[in-house]
């Protein structure tokens, strides 16, 4: 490298705010089928909107829109939405020592705990980066899930299905594509991908939707140990 | 409508408690080698659980559907040719919506 000395500090600091705005931007807009799939499900456009102002983690959304739709109890809706949500306590877990640590920031910081912020803030290098990823990952996706949810509601019906566009396969294809580098990573990596997907697909016909994705956390904990020390920081893209 | 009203803001309440949880729990329980080592797979185990339920489930019943598996078929594809973000996503989709405007899924 014969450039100057401050280019691959720029770099450093210019990947994680692309990366955030990039995933911020392609899984925000898949607020326009939360939107339109609460308004389809009998919630009004109010409703959604603070749903995602307010709960912002996009499964546990789309699990409480789907019961209001299903009429199954609202009870029963409320639990397995925040069951969901209990993913996002054990991301927390990892950020931990990423994130601001006290005050008012850590409590906006809380917010922010969603899989793709995880992912972006845990694929960089370090702590630095990590923050600026989680950050730019962060504000991305509020605003572009907020504004999406609130075009999907006032839309929902008018626009074409989101099925029609593709958009019930963002999702998925954006889960791949965030663990995708720690699918690369190592074994055991992949056996926790694959346990984790298996169970989930082996109890979704038995259990409550929301909770077979719940119970494939525990894959995490039956996965064999991992070779050798490896470091902290997963890093995508790397050979 | 109040019922709904009510079960939005529980359930906003609850995602943030959450959210909230992971970050404030004490230092010595993130010290435990174990508490890290799951806490590190589980993001791993949970979203690969996610693309699977996603492309897999329609509520509570399995189903195969034809141009959402081809447009994650898509994706795997751009993934493996390293593709970025946004492609792999433009790609996926993309797929899933041109074969069902041709009917063919």
């Amino acid at each position: 490298m014969t450039d100057t000395d401050d280019r691959p500090e720029q770099r450093a600091r210019a990947r994680p705010v692309r990366d955030g705005i990039a995933l911020g931007l392609a899984v925000g807009v898949s607020g326009v089928a939360f939107g339109a799939a609460a308004v389809g499900s009998g919630m009004t456009v109010a409703q959604a909107c603070v749903l995602s102002l307010l709960a912002f983690t996009g499964a546990s959304q789309f699990a409480l829109a789907g019961a209001v739709a299903g009429g199954a109890g609202l009870i029963g809706g409320v639990a397995g939405a925040i069951l969901l949500g209990s993913r996002n306590a054990l991301y927390g877990l990892r950020l931990a020592d990423l994130l601001p640590r006290r005050g008012v920031r850590r409590l906006v910081a809380a917010h922010g705990v969603i899989d793709e912020t995880t992912a972006v803030t845990l694929a960089q290098p370090d702590v630095a980066a990590a923050r600026l990823g989680f950050l730019a990952t962060f504000v991305t996706i509020y605003l572009t899930w907020n504004l999406t949810t609130l075009l999907g509601a006032f839309g929902a019906g008018r626009l074409g299905s989101p099925q029609s566009l593709g958009i019930d396969v963002v999702g998925p294809a954006a889960f791949l594509a965030l663990i995708w580098p720690r699918l690369r990573a190592g074994r055991t990596e992949r056996a926790a991908g694959l346990a984790g997907a298996m169970i989930a697909l082996a109890t979704t016909p038995f259990l409550p939707t929301g909770v077979p994705v719940i119970l494939a956390a525990t894959a995490a904990l039956i996965s064999p140990q991992p070779d050798s020390a490896r470091p902290d920081y997963p890093q995508p893209g790397a050979p | 409508m109040t019922g709904v009203w009510v079960a939005v803001l529980v359930t906003a309440a609850g995602c943030y408690a959450l959210k909230l949880t992971g970050l404030v729990v004490p230092k010595s329980v993130l010290a435990s080698p174990r508490v890290r080592r799951f806490a590190g797979l589980v993001p791993v185990a949970l979203l690969a659980a996610l693309v699977a339920v996603q492309a897999f489930a329609a509520g509570r019943s399995l189903t195969v559907d034809p141009a959402r598996l081809a447009g994650l078929g898509a994706a795997v594809a751009a993934l493996v040719l390293r593709a970025p973000f946004l492609v792999v996503i433009v790609v996926a989709a993309g797929t899933a919506a041109v074969l069902r405007a041709l009917g063919a899924a």
